[in-house]
């Protein structure tokens, strides 16, 4: 049974459909990744996934279970991951105090119980914070600071400043950081190299390779086709709201449909191109 | 045209460095659009490519460099004095005026124009163009399709007779077919005398229709040169798309 | 049955003076996404040179309209120009903060120039009557509704046919779109406030001519019930913004058939929250859309906190213990009492505006079901007065969240509203709901504090005892920040969606917020009204809420000693000045515009 499984997904914004029918599946510890040119659907995909937007019609399953249209904080307690094209990181918070913000959902303090009592228990103990909590705390604390450690130079010696002080690319590093606190049982990533130079991105696709190998089961929203071939046990290629190809990376990397949406034409219909550079080199 | 005249610059961005808040976007950023010419900014999300439209646009204004259009520094301008001077927008995800009619859209086009009995001229004008224009005139612009939209946004900016167009994105989240089209127009409007400076994320499409690029990656330019240069370049790929050997 | 039809051509024509004040409300909501507060002070100003013009230069009707609709344009350039265009590019809601200020301050001004007294302001027309069916209709009548009829035709002209009209319309509808076609979208910011301005004086010089009776006081009330009006029908919405007036002219007509008159503005306030919670976006919104991103976003600065040391905070605890020592005087010690009442009301403003970012503009409530928890219970029931006081915390944090439940699952400016109603519906509850609150007449005869049956009398003793309370709870307020709720909350604060998706659940993090700050303002209401042995639903009123969200602006939202040090600056200093009251409101508005203009970050920085 796969972890995640996405089937006729649609949504419609306006007279666009953003999201045309999408079906989709993630087995557990496999990479899938979504390619496609910007305004294909692949982040209103990741939103009607995570319940940041309702679909219009179709059904999302997680570990069996039906979460269409789940709220996003019920969800983080199924211990769904993800992270944002754009990098909603809590900006007065610093380094840590977002990673472990991540964490919340895990954290016994904060779970919940019954609808009211549960809140005012939690409240109660924030207020007496018996030595259980400071325990759980600081070894929460411990383990974060553990996760921004992976991101070696790049995060840990910023742990305390405030997130709006970093680089696009540490913010992305933040958020990243942010989801790993979950614990994920699937993690999402949309474009977590965006921004990012040749190096970083390097940087970025061994973490992520590292992630895989440790058994997580990532979803990738990703443009870098050298990352996603190296990365991926699966390519699922949209374009305008549709899944155009899907496969093994090999085979939609030559994948003619492919190459034509998201590659680009080798000739634009008509020739019209060509007759404006013949016209050019006049 | 001589061929070893160089080409007159229409536009020209000098060591353009921006910022947001705290966090730099553009670090000596220099560009030229030639007189005449499609010239493509490429580069992945996030590499700063959209601030570069803004910029232009007067819609943020950069720390330190210049901007000149026409050989004028408009870097002190507003934006609306900066579309006067002869530049048309079609912003990124097409930015109509939803509720207003594609006729009202196409006039709002020309709202720095005072050559009332033009403007009805360039309107018929534009609608040779945009044929399928022509039978949505009264419908409201929200509900139109992506494609459709996208041709009531570029014909809008050309309802401005503007000297350049700045065009952010044109082809994103239309279907291939559409893409194709709009491509073909791009290369139309140009045929008519007008200037091209075009935002994309798509480099083979781009370059296509292209005479010069270049391609940014984390607010630098990293690669410049003639389109058909950079077609065959393999580290145009490098640079953005990360090297794959795809197409 | 005769009645019905008076009460429907009655609630027409106060639903289409409320349409002069929301038509133009939504227009400038339509260009610049901005709720504006100040509009209410325009219809006084409005109605004030009507009554200039009437009374003393005794101009006929024709010339009074024009003058009233040019001075009020005139006024609405003026705030546009120093009131708003200085704060381009600020966060979202800091132009809202401002016309709050500005209202402030030209409230106070009027009240000033012309007393806080009301006036007569005659109607000039011929007092006939003529029946139609079972009613009347007077020239008066007809009248607002010819200019009613006759703004909304030429506004329909002036934005489909006028050029500008057409760049009204692209700005409201893609401001950034809008400028890149040429479009000078500040020139259009003037015109859309010169207009909207002209019809608010417009329809504050109706108002006064209909019940022939103006006051500086009636500002708070017109902007509400022209925010009530706009958001019924869809805020940025004009014809619904129309629609939406009449609609609310009916139901207040209709209710005060049914109830009487002191229930007017209960059903106002009642309608909106409804609305609010069911149709955010107006009784005319398409089906469901993308969420409205434009009005999201709270009034945090990104700034580095000055970090105050734990030793430091205890010395400065440690000086204010000894101060009724060294000082003499008793008026000294009342006034840093009355400070320390309102830092409690800073803390828990400072909590719920600052830490987790809801704008409350009803604050006040929290303070006035505190107050009349304690002295209900003291009087009604012979509960001990600390005790008494203890409950009140405990029911201001209850009854305060169950109330601002509706408001949970808004974000931005329509917290700041939906609070604010709220604020008021309690205020009316408590004017209404005789039996328990003995209604207008208020209640007497609160007894002094006493503790364990020893009395807290001599000014030492009350200074000790509030300053006690404002050190435990603030040192609670602390540690809970210090916790994972802190982290919780400021997350919420930073990035709803972001907090969501990690878990924390919007409802639940903002009412463990408003249960911790309601208990604070509700032992501060609690002390308060033993302390002025008098309280009624006035004594803790919107203007309060506002001086609070200054103080807690001051010294830095959420930062808890900055709230202390803000309550002393605004509270203490004017008091040592012995700055004359009306003075005082003033400068609290000027100093709100100050800081939203010059120091957003307060004095200590946000945390």
């Amino acid at each position: 049974m796969p972890l995640l499984e996405v089937s006729g997904l649609v949504r419609r914004f306006g007279g666009v459909t953003a999201v045309g029918g999408v079906d989709l599946s993630v087995e557990e510890g496999r990479l899938v990744s979504v390619i496609g040119p910007n305004g294909a659907g692949k982040t209103t995909l990741f939103n009607l996934i995570t319940g940041l937007d309702r679909p219009d019609e179709g059904k999302v399953s997680f570990d069996g279970a039906d979460i269409t249209g789940f709220a996003p904080e019920k969800l983080a307690h199924l211990r769904l991951a993800r992270t944002f094209q754009h990098g909603r990181v809590f900006a007065n918070l610093s380094v840590l105090g977002n990673v472990l913000v991540g964490a919340h959902a895990r954290l016994r303090a904060a779970r919940p119980r019954l609808p009211v009592l549960g809140a005012l228990g939690e409240l109660a103990l924030a207020l007496i914070q018996p030595g259980s909590v400071r325990r759980e705390e600081a070894a929460l604390r411990a383990e974060a600071l553990a996760i921004i450690a992976r991101f070696g130079e790049r995060l840990l010696p910023r742990q305390d400043q405030p997130a709006y002080s970093l680089s696009y690319a540490n913010r992305r590093r933040v958020e990243i950081a942010r989801a790993l606190a979950l614990s994920p049982r699937l993690l999402l990533l949309d474009e977590p190299t965006a921004g990012m130079n040749q190096t970083e991105t390097a940087e970025m696709q061994a973490l992520i390779a590292e992630l895989k190998a440790s058994g997580l089961t990532i979803l990738l929203i990703e443009h870098k086709l050298d990352m996603v071939m190296s990365l991926s046990d699966e390519v699922v290629v949209m374009d305008d709201g549709k899944v155009i190809a899907r496969g093994l990376p090999q085979a939609v990397r030559h994948d003619p449909a492919v190459i034509e949406a998201y590659l680009g034409h080798r000739e634009v219909g008509g020739g019209a191109a060509e007759k404006a550079l013949a016209e050019a080199a006049e | 045209m001589s061929e070893t005249t160089a080409p007159v610059p229409l536009l020209e961005l000098d060591k353009v460095n921006t910022f947001y808040g705290p966090v730099q976007v553009h670090f000596d950023l220099s560009l030229t659009v030639p007189k005449g010419e499609i010239v493509s900014l490429l580069g992945g999300n996030a590499s700063g490519k959209s601030t570069t439209m803004k910029i232009i646009l007067g819609l943020l204004k950069p720390q330190s460099g210049t901007v000149r259009f026409a050989g004028e520094d408009i870097g002190a301008l507003q934006t609306p004095q900066i579309i006067r001077r002869g530049i048309g927008s079609v912003p990124e995800a097409r930015r109509l005026f939803p509720d207003m009619s594609v006729r009202e859209n196409l006039l709002m086009g020309a709202f720095t124009r005072t050559d009332k009995q033009a403007v009805a001229h360039d309107l018929d004008w534009v609608l040779t163009l945009f044929p399928k224009l022509g039978q949505r005139l009264a419908q409201r612009a929200g509900t139109l399709s992506g494609g459709e939209q996208q041709m009531v946004a570029m014909a809008r900016a050309l309802m401005g007779r503007p000297k350049l167009i700045c065009m952010d994105e044109p082809t994103m989240g239309l279907s291939p077919l559409f893409v194709d089209r709009v491509l073909e127009l791009i290369a139309a409007i140009n045929r008519e005398g007008v200037t091209i400076f075009m935002v994309e994320q798509n480099a083979s499409l781009a370059l296509q229709i292209a005479h010069r690029g270049y391609v940014l990656q984390t607010g630098r330019i990293v690669l410049e040169g003639k389109a058909a240069d950079l077609l065959v370049d393999a580290r145009i790929r490098d640079a953005y798309l990360g090297g794959a050997e795809a197409a | 049955m005769t009645s019905w039809l008076d009460h429907t051509i009655n609630g027409l024509i106060v639903g289409n003076i409320y349409a002069l004040l929301a038509v133009g409300l939504a227009l400038i909501f339509g260009v610049s996404r901005l709720i504006n507060f100040a509009h209410g002070s325009v219809y006084v100003v409005g109605a004030y040179i009507g009554w200039v013009a009437v009374a003393h230069l005794h101009t006929p009707l024709p010339v009074t309209i024009l003058l009233v609709a040019a001075g009020s344009a005139l006024l609405g350039l003026l705030i546009e120009r120093f009131g708003l265009r200085p704060l381009q590019g600020s966060t979202k809601i800091a132009p809202l903060l401002a016309t709050i200020g500005i209202s402030f301050v030209l409230d106070q001004i009027v009240q000033i120039v012309f007393t806080p007294d009301p006036r007569a302001l005659p109607s000039q027309l011929p007092d006939w009557r003529f029946q139609i069916g079972g009613g009347t209709i007077g020239a008066l009548d007809i009248l607002i509704a010819a200019i009613g009829f006759t703004s909304a035709v030429l506004l329909f002209g002036f934005l489909r046919f006028t050029k500008l009209g057409w760049a009204v319309r692209a700005t409201a509808q893609d401001r950034d779109a809008a400028r890149q076609m040429g479009v000078d979208v500040d020139q259009v910011n003037r015109i859309v406030f010169a207009i909207a301005s002209a019809l608010g004086g417009l329809s504050g010089l109706l108002v006064g001519m209909y019940y022939n009776y103006i006051d500086p006081a009636m500002s708070f009330q017109a902007t509400l019930k022209g925010v009530v009006a706009e958001v019924v029908g869809g805020v940025g919405n004009i014809p619904g913004a129309i629609v939406g007036s009449l609609i609310l002219g009916l139901v207040e007509s209709y209710g005060i058939a049914l109830l009487g008159t002191s229930y007017r503005n209960l059903f106002a306030f009642i309608l909106l929250v409804v609305i609010l919670v069911l149709r955010p976006n107006g009784l005319f919104a398409s089906k469901r859309q993308l969420p409205p991103e434009p009005l999201t976003g709270t009034f945090i600065a990104p700034s580095k906190p000055v970090p105050l040391p734990t030793p430091a905070l205890l010395a400065a605890l440690a000086v204010a213990a000894v101060l009724p020592l060294v000082i003499a005087q008793p008026y000294l010690l009342q006034t840093l009492t009355n400070a320390w009442l309102y830092a409690l009301l800073g803390i828990s403003l400072t909590l719920i505006a600052g830490t987790v970012g809801q704008i409350s503009l009803g604050h006040a409530a929290l303070l006035a079901i505190g107050g009349y928890t304690s002295a209900l219970l003291t009087l009604d029931l012979g509960v001990p007065v600390g005790l008494s006081i203890l409950a009140a915390g405990f029911v201001a944090a209850g009854l305060g969240t169950l109330l601002a439940w509706p408001a949970f699952r808004l974000r931005g400016h329509y917290v700041t509203i939906a609070t604010l109603a709220i604020g008021e519906i309690v205020s009316l509850a408590i004017l209404n709901w005789e039996s328990l609150t003995r209604g207008p007449i208020g209640v007497f005869g609160i007894p002094p504090i006493s503790l364990f049956g020893y009395p807290i009398e001599s000014a030492r003793a009350v200074y000790w005892f509030t300053l006690a309370i404002l050190a435990v709870l603030a040192a609670l307020q602390l540690r809970l920040l210090r916790s994972h709720l802190g982290r919780a909350w400021r997350a919420v604060r930073d990035d709803d969606v972001a907090a969501r998706s990690y878990g924390i659940a919007l409802d639940r993090y903002k009412a463990l917020a408003f249960i911790t700050g309601g208990f604070a303002a509700g032992i501060s209401g609690g002390v308060t009204s033993h302390l002025y042995s008098f309280i009624n639903h006035e004594t803790f009123n919107a203007q309060l809420s506002i001086l609070a969200l200054t103080i807690v602006i001051l010294g830095g939202m959420g930062n808890v000693f900055g709230a202390i040090v803000g309550s002393v600056l605004l509270i203490g200093l004017p008091e040592v000045f012995r700055v004359a009251a009306e003075y005082r409101v003033l400068i609290y508005g000027l100093v709100l515009l100050l800081l939203i203009r010059f120091r957003p970050q307060g004095l200590f920085g946000t945390v």
